[in-house]
């Protein structure tokens, strides 16, 4: 365990219990997300997270495009995550590629599991995840920015989805990672969350931990969930809110 | 940001919620436990283990016998009746196909036109990009939306430019009886026609369209403030321009970029003035065009 030795990897941990960013294993990185950023979309989102900048956009339900893939009893759909050429220090090859193409992949089946489809058949929701700037974590951010803007999009579901990675860094198990951690570390495992029910409806897993680690690593993942959901909902409410009386022009 | 800021209404059911008292606003997320007390649940929700969640955003409704959620976003679900105006998206040899900003395209008959139109001919009466106020007829379990051209203030529309606001800010924007849009067709000149799906048809000089737009824009930004009719009166009276302006005649050319007609919007009179009473009660607001 532990195995800190090769030259360039930096101490992700340490000895107090902290991190190179200062946090401790359980902690965020700090979350800022604004609903309805978008005015083109029916429903969007921008979240910041970290050194993470994820927009997404959701349209629909609308026509089904192209025409093959609709459902005469429901709603399919169709997500898209995409990372700009300009996200990561080296840039980055433009388009579709395996990892994206998997991404949109998982992320579009965590939705369809919270999603009522049944209510809109033979249409189409598109969910257009764009990543600004990466710095790990980027799918999860990606679900959060997604769930609000399906939300603000007025879409029937069964709960919110917040989501976060879990990592093994130091022989620890750690909340949030972040680039370094990411990279140098010994395992990522991004997950969402459904509230309402306690399910999981995204689960992935690089590297290696042991049985109890995942075990940890779970709860871990679960407790960061449903502090990000209360800020998932916060964004909501502010965007929504029922304001009083205020100036302002008109 | 642990905790929810509305007494009563947190998500995991530790606390019985009470029941929303009448008038009060109560704004609900997807996924939030809703106070049930012997009643349904309705629109908006959906019951899992014998307790009743929001399934959208919205505001909380508890009209016995439902429990619901009124929503605040979200495209225009099509009801009934409803008087709304749609762009031609195709053309087809029998009927057209219309955006009426719902989940799925409406198809037009040829037969539920004004129009006789024989097969083949549908091109010379609507094209793409053409614009029209339409009426729902029926709604089948599939989606699939029947509207008519035949009625009463319903056709093509001429001129004029078309703004979209959000359907859930239609009954703002028509106001209690038709308030605020005769408050706005009065004091701006122009003549305003609200679709239910949340598309509103201008007509009028330029400037006219232009203040009219920048009004619906700040009515769908501030929807839940009360007295926005007499803000919107004071700020249209405020900034009316140069003094003694009036309603004023509308020039002949109205032309805007969705409406390739160049005909004057004032010959559609009927066509608004009958949209307006459908979007709630309103009372004819007039002719406000030409004095």
């Amino acid at each position: 365990m532990g195995s800190v030795g090769a030259k360039e990897v930096p101490v992700l941990l340490s000895a107090d219990g902290r991190r190179i960013d200062g946090r401790r294993l359980d902690e965020l990185r700090p979350i800022r997300i604004q609903a309805g950023a978008l005015h083109q979309a029916d429903g969007s989102a921008f979240v910041e997270w970290g050194a993470n900048k994820v927009m997404a956009a959701v349209y629909g339900p609308r026509e089904v495009h192209p025409r093959h893939l609709q459902q005469n009893n429901k709603a399919v759909i169709q997500c898209r995550y995409n990372m700009a050429a300009f996200s990561v220090d080296e840039r980055k090859r433009p388009g579709l590629d395996r990892r994206s193409q998997e991404i949109s992949k998982v992320i579009g089946e965590a939705f369809e599991s919270v999603v009522f489809a049944e209510e809109f058949p033979r249409t189409s929701i598109d969910v257009y995840i764009e990543v600004l700037q990466a710095n790990a974590g980027t799918r999860c951010a990606g679900v959060v920015a997604a769930s609000v803007a399906l939300a603000d999009a007025g879409i029937p579901m069964v709960d919110l989805l917040p989501s976060v990675a879990v990592g093994k860094i130091g022989g620890a198990i750690a909340l949030d990672l972040k680039k370094e951690e990411d990279n140098f570390g010994e395992a990522d495992l991004p997950m969402a969350l459904v509230p309402q029910s306690g399910r999981l409806v995204l689960l992935q897993m690089e590297g290696h931990m042991t049985e109890a680690e995942l075990a940890q690593a779970l709860d871990l993942g679960v407790k960061g969930c449903r502090s990000i959901h209360e800020t998932m909902k916060q964004a909501l409410r502010d965007r929504y809110a029922v304001a009083p009386l205020a100036g302002g022009s008109a | 940001m642990s905790r929810g800021n509305r007494p009563g209404r947190r998500r995991r059911g530790r606390e019985a919620s009470s029941p929303p008292s009448a008038g009060e606003r109560i704004l609900v997320l997807p996924g939030e436990e809703l106070p049930v007390r012997d009643l349904r649940p309705g629109h908006g929700t959906y019951r899992t283990g014998g307790k009743v969640y929001a399934s959208i955003l919205g505001l909380l409704s508890a009209r016995p016998p439902f429990v619901q959620v009124i929503p605040l976003s979200g495209r225009y679900i099509p009801r009934p009746n409803d008087v709304v105006i749609g762009t031609v998206t195709d053309v087809q040899t029998t009927f057209w196909l219309l955006d009426i900003g719902a989940p799925r395209w409406a198809p037009l008959h040829m037969t539920g036109t004004p129009w006789k139109v024989d097969v083949g001919e549908t091109g010379r009466y609507l094209r793409v990009g053409d614009s029209v106020v339409v009426q729902v007829e029926n709604l089948d379990a599939t989606g699939r939306i029947g509207v008519t051209m035949v009625g009463e203030g319903l056709g093509k529309l001429e001129g004029g430019s078309i703004i979209h606001i959000s359907p859930a800010r239609v009954p703002r924007v028509v106001g209690r009886s038709g308030s605020m849009i005769q408050t706005i067709t009065r004091l701006t000149g122009a003549q305003v026609a609200v679709g239910q799906n949340g598309r509103v048809w201008i007509g009028g000089s330029p400037e006219a369209i232009h203040r009219v737009s920048e009004v619906l824009r700040t009515i769908e930004e501030n929807g839940q403030r009360p007295g926005l009719t007499e803000r919107i009166e004071s700020y249209l009276l405020t900034t009316m321009p140069t003094g003694e302006q009036g309603p004023e005649p509308l020039p002949a050319e109205t032309a805007h970029r969705d409406a390739p007609g160049t005909q004057p919007a004032s010959t559609d009179n009927d066509g608004d003035g009958d949209l307006e009473d459908e979007a709630d009660d309103a009372a004819e607001p007039g002719a406000p065009g030409d004095h």
